[in-house]
């Protein structure tokens, strides 16, 4: 008997519902990152994967062994949490860069100008 | 400068310690050695003393956010699976003015922004307190600027008042 | 078709939706075209990386590989602010 045998049937369904759902949306996140077609347009498709493609599997598995081991297993509410304040840090950074390296070079796109300039 | 200069920060740190070891006497000992260390180092990296009040409209801030969070993931998948079929969508950069001047309410705001899929907080332009959002599927700009002026800015000015 | 059977085939599904992110991210990074290209595929690497190492986890029944996810996740991010701050200033700490 293995392991996702003794869970009760209602909750691996939710779980199998969850880290499917999460798995798809990572997915389509990479998917996007590589069929957009500018840099700005592809910041966006990460977020697919760090906010409901990592909460997606990050809640399947706290489910999983909370109820396996008869008590509430909280680690992964936390990595959930670091995710979720860290990508934007990355993201933001990643974005400012783009810009500055775009403004360096005189390409940068012309709604990004300040007002004063335009 | 008192033992326990932040708190707050040392008790969530060694919460998050006994959570991540194991609950013992001696994970405990030295997980409130590693709280009060890390109060001492947050004390030094923070300028300012952050102050949060209402409770309940941080819940509200916290349920609105979750809400938005779940409805723009649908919107971007269905638009990167459905990308190639309709070119109308139409990405770009807004200019937001912005009322908030508080440093961490700001920095909630972009934590806010960015992890909603389909916005991204690119730059704040320090002379007028614009905000330059990069917007996934641009229909109307000022239909943006007040989804951020009316939803989120009076939340975040009440709590980080 | 019993829900543990069920449960066990979306696990081994989304090991494979969840590798060729991974995939999909690195071919992002090898192509580019700009460096900030790279350094958000490298970022998305990291993200599918530690998914992956969760979802194993719950296919094999440990919580031991969650540390290894808790890793990952916290060198990704810190890898992924270095390289997008080199390419803001063109140096890592000022």
């Amino acid at each position: 008997m293995t392991h996702l045998e003794q869970l009760p049937p209602s909750v691996a369904l939710i779980i199998a519902a969850f880290v499917a759902l999460g798995s798809i949306l990572t997915l389509i996140g990479a998917l996007g990152l590589i069929r957009l077609g500018n840099f700005y347009d592809r910041l966006h498709a990460p977020t697919l994967a760090t906010s409901w493609g990592a909460g997606g599997i990050l809640l399947g598995s706290v489910m999983m062994f909370s109820t396996l081991g008869s008590r509430l297993v909280v680690p992964e509410l936390f990595l959930g949490l670091m995710m979720l304040v860290t990508t934007p840090v990355t993201l933001m950074v990643l974005g400012r860069a783009a810009l500055h390296r775009d403004r360096a070079e005189g390409r940068a796109p012309y709604d990004t100008l300040p007002l004063s300039k335009k | 400068m008192s033992m326990i200069p932040h708190p707050v920060v040392s008790i969530l740190v060694t919460i998050l310690w006994m959570v991540l070891t194991g609950f013992s006497t001696g994970q405990l000992v030295l997980g409130v050695l590693v709280g009060l260390i890390a109060g001492v180092g947050y004390g030094r990296l923070a300028t300012d003393r952050v102050r949060l009040r209402r409770p309940g409209m941080m819940l509200r801030l916290a349920g609105r956010v979750a809400l938005d969070i779940i409805q723009s993931n649908y919107n971007v998948a269905a638009l990167i699976l459905h990308d190639r079929r309709r070119h109308r969508r139409k990405s770009g950069f807004v200019r937001i003015p912005l009322d908030l001047t508080n440093r961490n309410a700001l920095a909630t705001l972009a934590i806010i922004v960015t992890s909603t899929p389909g916005t991204a907080w690119i730059d704040l332009d320090p002379d007028d307190n614009h905000l330059l959002l990069h917007v996934f599927d641009l229909k109307d700009e000022d239909d943006w600027a007040h989804t951020i002026k009316t939803r989120y800015e009076p939340l975040l000015m009440e709590i980080f008042r | 078709m019993t829900p543990a059977l069920i449960l066990a085939w979306v696990l081994l599904l989304s090991q494979v939706c969840l590798v060729s992110a991974l995939v999909l991210a690195s071919m992002r990074a090898i192509r580019g075209p700009r460096a900030q290209d790279r350094v958000t595929g490298l970022d998305t690497m990291y993200v599918c990386a530690m998914l992956l190492m969760v979802v194993t986890g719950m296919r094999q029944g440990t919580h031991f590989l969650f540390e290894a996810a808790l890793v990952i996740g916290t060198l990704g991010f810190v890898a992924t602010t270095a390289m997008a701050k080199f390419l803001l200033r063109g140096e890592v700490i000022e």
